[in-house]
């Protein structure tokens, strides 16, 4: 099958829940939902903390430092608009064991890729009228900033 | 611990098989493929429609992703007008065979006796004509595609599907624990060569290991032939109240102990441990439920979807210790049809086609049976371990011909 020449972008839906975390990139802050009494993460975020059903919840920055769990360096078009080869990267958050985000690893040779490696989020802004979004993406630590 | 000898279980055996024809591209109406093996199962067991009392698929009706549900719950009870004291379908349960264990338990409730069970695709056809239709949205047009629920966390960053989903997990384990390519290649090969003797595999032609290695590399460490093969067919089973067994056309396969237990957030990215598929819950919780141990199994039929989720379920099952699956499987030997553990022996859905998860069950019934044919183990198995799924959707179960 040819494929489209027509771009195509996937986008995130955004709600009340979700927005902060796909916008904290406009600020260059990586944005997760807390619970404020006991200090649990809540990824994806839900409206009840599971750890001790609090509602008094918000979102807040974390550092945007995590290491790189796991990864796939992708040779198969899935999808229009990868340019291949692509490494999707399961990144572990350090502020909480466990806390991931699956993700893109860039700025990275292939060779040097290395579960366990110290990784720092960086941000893909997507124009979009329904609300602009910034793709929280990683590359190793001390890479640009 | 105390075994429960009244377990739902021990109620039950599987009376009747039946399996429709199976096809990379058959094109022929699904609803047809799925009676043709719901009518052969009822047939099998020497059964009438009519003596059929409770119903139980997997997935249910779902128009997505194309080719994913060949025939709903509704569909086959009204298209064998079926008069039915129970009948049930869904997507979220334990795997595939979750359907083949709520059967299990509505007998041991009583609401049933002869439970008819299937499962029903036409990936190959579906997907051949209108694109990839399983892996993201849209069958690869262009535009804005906006991606909610757990999609969200996955198409922006072309975490397009379960093949990326388990080679994460793969690179994961391989990296902790050191398993070489050489050794995961061993689940294909054995796939091929038990295919290459049975008529109703997809690919049946011998690969060798450079055969393996040179297909081409998918999402590392996953080459085209770690992934099953999308295809058209539907397989069926009769579930029966046990003490009505013994009296029907065929002998009995019991069904011994069964796990569906997930002791894990039900995500594919949030798990405790990347390494360990929360199948492990679900085969703890089975042993628990028999005497028999692992050392007691003859034969595994074991989900491969991706090569490597056999490897994780090997683990799960403790048919081998953590992170031992690659050194367990290492030659091909050990799991070779005359090998000490025989698998996967239709082919597995990486050479016979991705039945989804029944296929390993009505292989592990017809070797119990021993009706393999050409295929057929050396030593008529007597005790089976079955398990489906992968991810989130995991269950397993032990069945035997010993009652």
């Amino acid at each position: 099958m040819t494929e489209p020449s027509a771009p195509m972008v996937v986008v995130p839906e955004l709600n009340d829940l979700t927005r902060p975390f796909w916008q904290g990139g406009e600020k260059g802050e990586l944005v997760f939902l807390r619970c404020l009494d006991c200090g649990y993460y809540l990824h994806p975020p839900i409206p009840i903390c599971p750890i001790d059903q609090s509602k008094n919840l918000a979102h807040e920055a974390v550092s945007g430092r995590a290491t790189l769990a796991s990864y796939s360096v992708n040779h198969h078009a899935w999808l229009p608009g990868f340019e291949l080869p692509y490494v999707v990267a399961l990144v572990e958050i350090v502020e909480q064991p466990a806390l991931r985000l699956t993700t893109n690893l860039i700025n990275c040779p292939l060779d040097d890729i290395r579960i366990g490696m110290g990784v720092q989020v960086v941000f893909r802004h997507i124009e979009d009228a329904n609300g602009d979004v910034w793709l929280p993406l990683f590359e190793p630590e001390g890479e640009t900033k | 611990m105390t075994i429960n000898e009244d377990r739902p279980e021990k109620h039950c055996a599987i009376t009747g098989l039946g399996q429709s024809d199976i096809g990379r591209r058959l094109g022929r109406d699904p609803l047809e493929l799925t009676l043709d093996a719901c009518y052969a199962a009822v047939a099998d067991a020497g059964l009438k429609p009519s003596d059929i009392n409770g119903l139980s698929t997997y997935p249910g009706n779902m128009s997505q992703p194309k080719g994913f549900t060949g025939a709903s719950a509704y569909d086959v009870m009204d298209a064998m007008r079926l008069e039915v004291d129970w009948y049930d379908s869904g997507v979220e349960t334990s795997g595939q065979l979750g359907s083949v264990y709520k059967a299990i338990m509505a007998i041991g409730a009583g609401m049933a006796d002869h439970v008819l069970c299937f499962r029903s695709v036409w990936e190959g056809s579906a997907q051949g004509s209108g694109g990839r239709a399983s892996l993201g949205p849209g069958g690869g047009r262009g535009g804005t595609i906006y991606a909610g629920g757990f999609q969200q966390w996955m198409l922006p960053f072309g975490s397009a599907g379960a093949p990326i989903w388990v080679a994460l997990y793969a690179q994961a384990h391989m990296d902790r624990y050191g398993v070489k390519p050489e050794q995961l290649a061993q689940i294909a090969l054995n796939g091929r060569r038990n295919a290459a003797v049975n008529p109703k595999a997809i690919y049946r032609e011998p690969m060798t290991l450079d055969d393996y290695f040179s297909s081409r590399m998918i999402t590392t460490p996953l080459r085209l032939f770690d992934c099953d093969v999308p295809c058209d067919g539907a397989t069926a089973f009769v579930v029966s109240r046990r003490e009505l067994a013994r009296d029907l056309a065929k002998p009995p396969v019991y069904i011994e102990a069964m796990g569906t237990a997930i002791h894990d957030r039900p995500s594919w990215d949030q798990l405790k441990d990347l390494t360990r598929t929360v199948g492990a819950d679900a085969a703890v919780q089975m042993w628990g439920r028999t005497p028999l141990t692992p050392a007691d199994v003859d034969m595994a039929q074991i989900y491969d979807g991706f090569s490597y989720l056999t490897m994780l379920w090997l683990e799960a099952l403790q048919l081998c210790g953590p992170g031992e699956s690659g050194d367990f499987v290492e030659g091909g030997t050990r799991i070779a049809r005359d090998g000490a553990l025989p698998l996967n022996t239709a082919g597995g859905q990486l050479s016979a086609g991705r039945l989804h998860g029944y296929g390993f069950l009505h292989e592990a019934c017809v070797q119990l049976r021993g009706e393999g044919g050409e295929r057929q183990v050396p030593k008529t198995p007597k005790v089976a371990a079955v398990a489906a799924g992968g991810g989130n959707t995991c269950g397993c179960l032990l069945v035997t011909t010993v009652a």
